[in-house]
């Protein structure tokens, strides 16, 4: 049987608890599991905007995965985990819906908070993925935030998603 | 001359189309590329102006201006990303 993959991008949704068990499965190491969901806020950014009715999500197949992979990487280099995983859905969501999954295993809880967090840090200003919101005013694409640039910044690493271009 | 894939994401993609292949002159860079795809006006001088946040990869690695296309090379262009 070969190893379930650490990363999936699908427009079906996702089953927060399946994925947990199946990336703890058989591993009696695992002391804590920390896990993540981001879903479809009915308002976008900035906070108390227009209503969103749809949101499209597209990404670019093979560069989005792969860069999710070294992303994991990166945080098992980093962090003492015992194991990682993402689910991130594209195509069209409704409000509320669930978006993303980060699921971490690992001895103790503090690695595995870090480490969820540290991945979706990372993958917010790193993963080839773009948001169109529709609203009342027409379909916006999304504005990639400075604030999620200082997030990735506070683990030392330079995003500069969100910086102007050249 | 070296014929390279273009592709657009997002934004881009629904200004320029989601890909086409282009010729380039030997030894010539991503920086250039966009350069040369500017030349054409219209909407491709709008949405790859200097100035305009668009992030470019190669072989489907993130790269910089200074990255050299050889022949059959993957080249893409996008708005900043806004996953998560």
């Amino acid at each position: 049987m070969t190893p379930a993959p650490r990363v999936r991008v699908q427009t079906q949704d996702f089953d927060v608890s399946v994925e947990t068990s199946a990336l703890r499965d058989g591993d009696l190491g695992v002391g804590a599991v920390a896990s993540f969901v981001g879903t479809v806020r009915e308002r976008g950014n900035p906070a108390g905007g227009e209503r969103v009715s749809a949101m499209e999500l597209e990404h670019y197949p093979g560069m989005t995965e792969r860069a999710i992979e070294a992303m994991l990487d990166a945080a098992h280099a980093r962090f003492d985990i015992r194991g990682a995983r993402v689910v991130h859905r594209v195509g069209r969501l409704s409000p509320g819906e669930q978006i993303v999954l980060v699921a971490v295993t690992s001895a103790h809880r503090g690695q595995a908070f870090q480490a969820c967090e540290f991945i979706m840090d990372y993958l917010k200003t790193q993963a080839p993925f773009w948001k169109k919101e529709t609203t009342p005013s027409g379909a916006h694409w999304v504005d990639a935030r400075v604030a999620d640039d200082e997030a990735l910044a506070r683990w030392g690493i330079e995003a500069g998603n969100a910086a102007p271009g050249s | 001359m070296p014929t390279v894939r273009v592709r657009f994401f997002a934004s881009l993609r629904e200004s320029l189309g989601a890909e086409e292949f282009v010729q380039v002159p030997e030894g010539a860079t991503v920086g250039q590329l966009r350069v040369l795809l500017r030349g054409r006006g219209g909407l491709h001088a709008d949405m790859l102006a200097a100035g305009r946040p668009v992030r470019t990869a190669l072989a489907q690695m993130v790269c910089g201006d200074e990255a050299v296309l050889g022949d059959g090379a993957e080249v893409a262009f996008f708005p900043p990303v806004t996953g998560g």
